[in-house]
């Protein structure tokens, strides 16, 4: 059975990631590197890595930072900010980046994605959407980092980007970036709704329960950003709470938080001082590939 | 002195970083490369592939490889691996975009990936891997392991010749054998532990066939 992916998303701006806020405000979180090499380890399912100034600030990708990023993780790389041509997604998927990202191009010039899923199969375009409310009930899609309006539907664009051969839709919502309250339900059902490619959501996570109520909205991946910095293991332990509640993920990870409880949340639960003195001397060695 | 280098495919169709660095991590020695002679020269053959199947015969043809390719891998029995797309171009044809040619190295035909209502194409993400015999490729690796899959065609060939096959919808093709050739539809560059072994087994096959 396809499992549900759990997707980390690294928004890097000047080098480093940041926590996002609103697509305003940033917090810097460490050095991207290093933020691939714990998810790959934690068990995340796939790494979305988004260069948030590359557009705004006029530059192409930087593929030499790429190539380096992308030899911390062994699951799949995809790799956004600052796409505006078939040369850098050329010179991306020759760096590391095993899919890419296009936001703001595929709005203003949409053929690169057509051009791109000719020439890497459509399963390797990624077309990112950012959106928010602009009027009560109806949403707008904004380019350049959410700075720009395009007067353009969520639904609309995500049905031309599937027109235009894009694999995937990424599907973030703007007034949700860092609020903590979960994902924008009026935003996402529909947009799921409207194509037949997979949809990847993003924005609002706090807490693993979060992931559970995007995947009951249909997307076939829930993504966050923020919400896996901050706690040691947060994938292993979210994916386990998601597993008990039968929501189907993959487990493959050294630690695996078999018998412990979880609250409502999703947080885990206090654990019995004996089981806790049991696990301190448990040692797993890693295995030899 | 080049014993167990293996020659990694580059036909502008791939993503050949991902595949280095899966290596680099296994410390297997790889040679990144398009050149007639460097085929001949290598112990075993890494045909990566992320792309669109007529893009990918055209390349490989514009790079005069397809030739060279047959006399290594079919006649010489070059111990080869098809990664996605490679896989699909041993089959005698694709109709991804328009109906091509492909190597032919397999009697089996790429159609698209039609699964029954309710399932999403492009089929991406982590799939449970039904093993059907027991080979060296899958050597370590459990029945029911997570790989990698991101594919909008898949390969239609006999039975004789699938070792795993995977759900969505319908049952596809996952890998398969013919003799020295082997082809996977996932990407074990990408499929954490799992893949990792996948490949090692690829790199001990390799070495136990150049002894």
């Amino acid at each position: 059975m396809l499992k549900t992916r759990v997707i980390g998303v690294l928004a890097v701006k000047d080098g480093l990631v940041v926590q996002s806020v609103g697509f305003r405000r940033y917090l810097p979180v460490g050095v991207p590197a290093i933020a691939v090499e714990y998810l790959n380890r934690w068990g995340i399912d796939e790494i979305v890595l988004l260069d948030i100034r590359a557009t705004v600030d006029g530059r192409r990708p930087q593929f030499d930072l790429i190539a380096e990023y992308s030899k911390h993780g062994q699951v799949p790389f995809a790799v956004g900010g600052g796409i505006r041509d078939i040369y850098d997604i050329d010179s991306l998927m020759r760096a590391g980046a095993d899919k890419v990202v296009i936001n703001t191009a595929a709005v203003e010039q949409p053929t690169l994605i057509s051009e791109g899923a000719r020439r890497y199969g459509n399963q390797c375009i990624v077309v990112s959407l950012d959106a928010r409310l602009v009027a009560p009930g109806r949403y707008g899609v904004f380019t350049r980092s959410g700075r720009q309006a395009t007067g353009h539907a969520p639904v609309e664009l995500a049905r031309r980007a599937e027109q235009y051969g894009a694999g995937e839709i990424l599907l973030t919502s703007i007034d949700r970036d860092g609020s903590k309250q979960g994902y924008d339900a009026n935003l996402i059902a529909p947009v799921v709704n409207a194509v037949r490619i997979p949809v990847i959501v993003c924005g609002g996570v706090d807490r693993p329960a979060h992931l559970l109520e995007g995947i009951r909205l249909g997307a076939s991946a829930v993504a966050a950003a923020n919400f896996f910095h901050y706690t040691e293991h947060s994938v292993a332990v979210a994916k386990h709470f998601l597993e008990t509640l039968g929501a189907g993920v993959r487990l493959d990870t050294l630690v695996t938080y078999d018998g412990f409880d979880h609250d409502g949340n999703g947080r885990l639960g206090k654990v019995d001082d004996d089981v806790l003195d049991r696990l301190r001397f448990k040692h797993v060695p890693e295995e030899v590939i | 002195m080049n014993s167990d280098t293996v020659l990694i495919i580059d036909y502008d169709m791939g993503n050949i970083g991902s595949v280095c660095h899966a290596l680099d991590f296994l410390g297997g020695r790889y040679l990144v490369s398009n050149q007639q002679e460097d085929l001949a020269a290598a112990d075993g053959i890494i045909l990566p592939g992320v792309g669109a199947f007529d893009a990918a015969m055209r390349n490989l043809q514009a790079l005069d490889l397809v030739g060279e390719l047959g006399e290594q891998v079919v006649k010489r029995g070059k111990p080869f691996i098809g990664i996605c797309l490679g896989m699909q171009l041993l089959a005698k044809d694709s109709v991804e975009n328009v109906l091509t040619t492909g190597l032919g190295w397999i009697d089996g035909h790429v159609r698209a990936v039609e699964p029954s209502d309710g399932f999403r194409v492009p089929h991406v993400g982590w799939n449970g891997v039904h093993l059907h015999r027991d080979t060296a490729l899958f050597h370590r690796i459990a029945d029911d392991a997570h790989f990698y899959f991101d594919h909008s065609y898949h390969l239609q060939c006999g039975e004789e010749l699938v070792l795993a096959s995977f759900d969505y919808g319908g049952t596809y093709v996952a890998a398969v054998q013919k003799g020295n050739i082997f082809g996977v539809q996932f990407h074990p560059e990408k499929s954490q532990r799992n893949g990792l072994k996948l490949l090692r087994n690829f790199l001990t096959a390799m070495r136990d066939a150049a002894s």
